[in-house]
This record gives structure tokens, C-alpha cells and sequence, in this order.
């Protein structure tokens, strides 16, 4: 008997300010680079140890703090992380000073902090969490590999009642702007909020911590139940559909039981054809939601959505700019999120209302 | 109580050899791979490392990968690995084979060479650019062997081989996976040389592990792959061994540094004997991290006395035959712990002349035949990232 999973706490740092569904109006970025809205760290951080972070440990340590308060968990059973692209700050400070001093002089600080793991081990560290911990960092699905673990500890131990999952990744001065040259941005600035109008190659990209506590316990301030996450590498695009009722299936959902999907259409016009086949046809009837045009696209960038649809499906309202349709949901019930990068690394995450 | 996971193949290239074979001789015979930086290009010539001494176009070649690839050295030797395994389990790879890879940092020899290239807006090679992130290289893997299903990377520094064997020995005990390739691989970077360089940990001579004078480690490269099926699956084919343990905790002390009495390290061995289902004294070896720094060892044979008390089952680290292959040590070693299994043999910890002050234990020198049910590998990284792996012999 697989035990339920309840989000009972999430810490979301992204480019656009929290309290989505209070929101009046978007932040709008006219760059294709943009930073987060960072909250006050010093609230989460001692100054000293502050002082010598780069933006994703930062980012993640106060996302991992804001969860855990929030769902009353002091020290979780594992703490798992997935980060596309990890400390770039650092690993370009190092390698930066490598190349121009001719491998002579350095000093190590930036080389200790450059570790994917470094965002994990210091969530670890400033905890005092000596529990299960790792880090993934497979492109568009590292987050989803997180929770893939996390739900495995759930059902392999029964001793474990709660997770700390996250997805963090930075944007960094020189390596974040490579993108504009292999053609994963947009050649030219443009609105954030014009994204989903785009008829042109590549995105837009930010940088956003999203940690979840995850708890065998429903709580009266619960989110949201977590059902299930699936990913594949690579699906060709008219076996999407396939895909995704095979996974309703082993669900054991219909179709019709979908209330709300959110997909990871980020306005790159290679690609965006694979949300095409579920919009025309397995979701025809169903409200469909889109994000990437408030807070770019980035590695972890789908734990934006687990975020916003753990907030619809506590307040059982959908803010309008999210809204691809017309199609009015009155009270969503279950909520699916599809995911992909450039046509590989495919994800499928389900959230139902508690 | 689940049954341990079956292993159905290996694959290994490191500076010892460039197969199982070729590493099992290089163990028996007692013969290091540590020389000096020829195919990585850098100044610090006087630094041995474990170096593979083929170089990127030969191994593209073996490949049989057209001229416009954008494999990194790490891909070109982890396919190069995976392709041993595969063809010693025959395995048929289809919509429910998987493959998990441990990567410390993916394609960094491709970024380094072409980093001042992209800052200058050059996109020639623009190709490489995503190369530098860990999920490139395995990805880029798992196409060469047409795995188009679960494809995951672990990044957990020097642990992340030993996690990505854990995580499929527990996708398969799960039933998420039928079969899945697993294991590690990482070559020579400057990023990583000058980085343990700094940090002041590499020797300039051969590294000792566990001597009271060692005085830092060798880095090297390789990957290593195991193939895990479940149980349904195998039908008569032979299994090299068994993955029975594996635990996983964290240190929580420093980013680098390990704490004295090696608290994450014991916590690891202890959780793997409780996956286990084994006591300390069902250890026939230990396959140690021993990577020859001060910090290490000392911390890792504290945790040793912890578990083991004054009894310590003979054990060795391999990485004065390898130098440290950070990512891939985890998986290089299961490598070796099942071929410890497969020949009743434990390999010989080399440069070792002097026991060290604080534990007074002693390592095994001389390769030593005896009875070997099980082994116990031991993986530990930077961010107290540490796990512990148990290796079983079949039927055991």
C-alpha cells in the first residue's frame, strides 16, 4: 500500500514576486536574461557565511528554510536537490581566473563552491542534517528526478515521514549569455509577457529556487496531495499523447479526471510543437496553463509550476495571466504539469487537491 | 525481505587498463597507471595522475563516431565502458532500460578548451556549449545506445558513481526499472587539477593511502558501468554479483573538509548493513575511499574503528593504481569489489609503508587470496556527501 504524500511547505524564489494568486499585475522584464526578486537573505543567513555565497546557495538555503518553517519540519529524513546547471558563478569565477593567470595563483574558494552538490551540502550543513542526500542534475527532468527519489523513500522505509526536495539553478555572467550564441535565446530582446505570441527560435532565461516539504501528514495548511512524476528522455512528438494517458493509466485517472494542465511552453517555435498534441487534443476541454512567460526558462523552471499548481489547487483560483484558453475550471481537482527542453528530458508531474 | 539486485555486467577503462581484463591483471600484478600529464594539456607536469593514455580521436574512432561528434572526453570514455557491459550481459535495451550516470563535472574539458572562444561570441564550436553541464555528456551517451527512457545524472562530487548504483539497485528492487546501466565516469580537467591543486591536497609523488606520511592524492580518470536487471528478467543468464546494501547520509561538518571521527562516513556503512541485513563481521573486505589525503583517511579509519572496533576486515584503497577518479571512483570500484568476489582475492593497497598514529591499522599490501562473501566499498565527496555500497557474492 503506497502511502499518500502531502506538500505542506514550499519556498519559491523566481523573477516574479510571491503570492501569485493575490497578484495584480506581472513583473515585466525586457531582457532575455533576467535575474530573481531576491528576499531579504539576512533574514535566513548569518552575514558572514552570506557574504562568500553565490546567488543558487543563497537561493536555495532561504527557499530550503521558507518550506521547512512553513511546514514545521526542523530536521527532514532526506534532503534531495536537482539543479540543471549548478553553481555556474563559482565554476566560471575559477575557470575565468584558470585561464587569464595560466593555471598560477588561485585560490580555492570559488573551486569548493563550484560542486553541484555545493547547494545540497550546505542546506545539509546549515540544518545539521546528517540524513540521505543527493543531487541531480539531468538537464530539464533534475527536479523531477528529485522527487522521483523522494516518493521512493516514502514507500521503501516507513520511518520516513518527511522530504525536502528542490530545484535550484543561477544565472551566471558569461556562461547563462553562451545561450545566445547555440541559439537557446531569442536573437532579440523582447517582453516577457509577449513570450507565448513568439513565432522565433530559442527563450527567454532567469534563475528561481523551489524547495517542497513533503509529508506523509495532510495538515489543515496543506497544499496539495503529490501524486506522481514520470519522465523519458526522448518521445517522438506525435507519441506525447501516448505517453501521457499511459501515465494517467498507472495512475489510475481518466482523462476526463484532469482538471487543469501546465505546460512548459516556453516560445521556441522548434519545439513548442510538442505541447501542440495534447492542447488540440487530449486537453481540448481542459484549462490549460502556461508560466514560462513570467519567469523564463531554465532547468528547474518546472518547479515554478509544482509551485503555482500547489497554490491553485489550495485556493482553487487561477490567476488570468496564467490562462492559454478560455475554458473556465471551477474548482480544480487535479492538476497536470508537462515539461520538456529542446524536445528531450520530458516530464510529467501530477498534483490533486486534498 | 527483497532479494539483492542482480548484476548482469561490467565495463571499466581506467589508467590500469582499458577493460575488465585489463584492470584485473594490472590488480593481481600489482601495477600502478600513475605518470605524468601527456593528453591533458597543462603546466603542472610534475603532478602524476592516473591518465588513460589514448587520446580523444582514437577512442571517437573505436566509437565509430562521425567527424562533427560533440562528445566530451567524459562521454567518449563512458560510452567506451558502457559498451563493455552491455556486451558482456547481452542486454536488450528497449523502452524499460535505464541509465543513471555519476558526473562530478560532465563536459569541463570541453568547456575550458572552448570557454574564450564563447566570450568572444565565437560559435564554431557552440555545439559544446551545453556539454559543460553533467546532463549533456549522459545524455549524449544514452543516444549512442539508443536508451530513450529514464536517463538521469547524479552529481554528488566523489560519491556520485556510488550513488547512481544505489539509486538503480533501488529502481529496480521498486519495480521502476527492468534493466538499467549504472556506474560513473570522469576524465581530466585543468578545472579539477588546479582546483585539488589549490586546495593543497594532491601529492607530488604516488599517493599512499592510509600511511602515516601520505601527503595528499593522485587524480585520475575513468568510467565504470555495471547492468542491473530484475529478477523476472535474468532467466539463465549468469550474475557476477549482487548489490545487497547501500546507505547514504552526510556529514553535515564542512563543504570539503571530513569531520574527525568521520561521522557521515559511519552513518553510510551502517545504513548499507542494515539494507543489507548483514553484521560487520559478515565483511570479508572493504574496498576503503582512501584517497591518501590527511582528512580522508584519518577520518575514514576513525569510522572504520567505529563500526569494526579493533577488528577491521582487510581492506585497501585502489587509488594508488588509479589515481582518484572523483565521480567515477565509486563506480570504478564496484568494478573491483566484484572482481574481488568473482576471484576470492583482495588487492593490494599500494606505497603503504608506515600504519598511521591515530588507528594504527593496516592495510592489506600484498594481493591475498581468501573467502570473499562480501565487500564493502566506500564513496565519499565534497558537500559530506558519503555512501556506503555491499557487494555480494550470488546465492550468498
Amino acid at each position: 500500500m503506497e502511502n499518500k504524500i502531502y506538500i505542506n511547505g514550499i519556498g519559491s524564489i523566481s523573477a516574479q514576486p510571491g503570492d501569485v494568486i493575490s497578484w495584480e499585475a506581472a513583473r515585466l522584464y525586457h531582457e532575455n536574461i533576467f535575474p530573481a526578486i531576491s528576499p531579504n537573505y539576512k533574514e535566513f543567513i548569518k552575514p558572514m557565511a552570506l557574504r562568500r555565497m553565490s546567488q543558487a546557495i543563497k537561493m536555495g538555503i532561504t527557499s530550503a528554510k521558507i518550506a521547512l518553517n512553513e511546514a514545521e519540519i526542523e530536521i527532514p529524513e532526506a534532503i534531495i536537490t536537482g539543479t540543471g546547471e549548478g553553481c555556474k558563478q563559482d565554476t566560471e569565477k575559477f575557470l575565468e581566473n584558470l585561464l587569464d593567470q595560466d593555471e598560477k595563483l588561485l585560490t580555492p574558494t570559488s573551486f569548493i563552491q563550484s560542486t553541484h552538490n555545493t547547494i545540497g551540502g550546505q542546506i545539509a550543513l546549515n540544518l545539521g542534517c546528517k540524513n540521505y542526500n543527493v543531487t541531480y542534475t539531468q538537464n530539464s527532468v533534475s527536479l523531477e528526478t528529485a522527487f522521483l527519489d523522494a516518493q521512493m523513500q516514502f514507500s521503501e522505509n516507513p520511518e520516513i515521514n518527511s522530504v525536502l526536495v528542490g530545484g535550484v539553478d543561477e544565472i551566471s555572467e558569461k556562461i547563462t549569455s553562451f545561450r545566445k550564441l547555440d541559439g537557446q535565446l531569442k536573437p532579440d530582446p523582447i517582453k516577457n509577457t509577449d513570450l507565448l505570441k513568439e513565432d522565433s527560435t530559442g527563450t527567454i532565461t532567469s534563475e528561481g529556487a523551489h524547495f517542497f516539504a513533503l509529508s506523509k501528514e495532510k495538515k489543515q495548511n496543506t497544499y496539495a496531495e503529490f501524486q506522481s512524476v514520470f519522465m523519458k528522455n526522448s518521445i517522438q512528438p506525435e507519441k506525447i499523447n501516448d505517453e501521457i494517458e499511459a501515465f494517467l493509466k498507472i495512475n489510475k485517472l481518466d482523462l476526463a479526471a484532469v482538471d487543469t494542465v501546465i505546460l512548459g511552453i516556453n516560445g521556441d517555435n522548434r519545439y513548442d510543437h510538442y505541447y501542440k498534441n495534447p492542447q488540440e487534443k487530449l486537453f481540448k476541454n481542459t484549462t490549460q496553463l502556461a508560466y514560462k512567460h513570467l519567469i523564463g526558462d531554465f532547468d528547474t523552471a518546472s518547479g515554478y509550476a509544482v509551485y503555482l499548481a500547489a497554490n491553485i489547487l489550495k485556493s482553487g483560483e487561477i490567476p488570468e495571466i496564467l490562462k492559454l484558453n478560455k475554458l473556465e475550471c471551477s474548482v480544480p481537482k487535479t492538476i497536470l504539469i508537462y515539461n520538456q527542453y529542446l524536445g528531450r528530458d520530458h516530464s510529467l508531474i501530477l498534483l490533486s487537491a486534498v | 525481505m527483497n532479494k539483492a539486485v542482480a548484476i548482469t555486467g561490467m565495463g571499466i577503462i581506467s589508467a590500469i587498463g582499458n577493460d575488465t581484463g585489463e584492470n584485473y591483471r594490472s590488480l593481481i600484478l600489482g601495477k600502478h597507471g600513475i605518470s605524468s600529464p601527456e593528453i591533458l594539456k597543462t603546466i603542472h607536469r610534475d603532478l602524476p595522475v592516473g591518465e588513460i593514455k589514448i587520446s580523444n580521436e582514437t577512442l571517437a574512432q573505436d566509437l565509430n563516431l562521425p567527424k562533427n561528434h560533440s562528445f566530451t572526453r567524459a562521454a567518449l570514455l563512458g560510452a567506451f565502458a558502457v559498451s563493455e557491459a552491455i556486451t558482456q550481459s547481452k542486454l536488450k535495451i528497449d523502452g524499460g532500460t535505464g541509465f543513471i550516470s555519476g558526473t562530478s563535472v560532465g563536459g569541463m574539458d570541453a568547456t575550458e578548451t572552448y570557454f574564450k572562444e564563447f566570450t568572444e561570441g565565437k560559435a564554431e564550436n557552440s555545439r559544446f556549449i551545453r556539454a559543460q553541464h553533467p546532463g549533456f555528456t549522459t545524455e549524449i551517451i544514452a543516444e549512442h545506445f539508443g536508451i530513450t527512457g529514464f536517463v538521469s545524472t547524479i552529481s554528488t562530487a566523489c560519491s556520485s558513481g556510488a550513488n547512481a548504483i544505489m539509486l538503480g539497485a533501488r529502481m529496480i528492487k521498486a519495480g521502476k526499472l527492468k534493466r538499467v546501466i549504472v556506474g560513473g565516469t570522469d576524465c581530466l580537467t585543468k578545472f579539477t587539477l588546479n582546483g585539488f591543486n589549490s586546495l593543497m591536497i594532491l601529492s607530488d609523488e604516488h599517493c599512499k593511502p592510509f600511511d602515516e606520511n601520505r601527503n595528499g592524492l593522485n587524480l585520475g580518470e575513468g568510467a565504470a558501468y555495471l547492468v542491473l536487471e530484475a529478477e523476472e528478467e535474468l532467466n539463465v543468464k549468469p550474475v557476477l554479483g549482487r548489490i545487497s546494501g547501500y546507505g547514504n547520509a552526510n556529514d553535515a561538518f564542512h563543504q570539503t573538509a571530513s569531520s574527525e571521527n568521520g561521522e557521515g562516513a559511519f552513518l553510510a556503512m551502517q545504513k548499507a548493513m542494515k539494507t543489507a541485513g548483514i553484521s560487520s563481521e559478515k565483511i570479508d573486505y572493504i574496498n576503503a575511499h582512501g584517497t591518501a589525503t590527511k582528512n580522508n583517511d584519518s577520518a575514514e579509519a576513525k569510522a572504520l574503528k567505529r563500526i569494526f572496533f579493533k577488528n577491521s576486515p582487510d581492506f585497501s584503497s585502489t587509488k594508488a593504481f588509479t589515481g582518484h577518479t572523483l565521480a567515477a571512483a565509486g563506480a570504478l570500484e564496484a568494478v573491483y569489489s566484484l572482481l574481488s568476489i568473482q576471484h576470492q582475492e583482495v588487492f593490494a593497497n599500494l606505497n603503504f609503508s608506515d600504519p598511521m598514529d591515530s588507528s594504527g591499522f593496516i592495510p592489506v599490501t600484498q594481493l591475498k587470496a581468501k573467502p570473499i562473501d562480501h565487500v564493502l566499498s566506500n564513496s565519499f565527496g565534497f558537500g559530506g556527501n558519503c555512501t556506503s555500497l555491499i557487494f555480494s557474492k550470488n546465492g550468498e
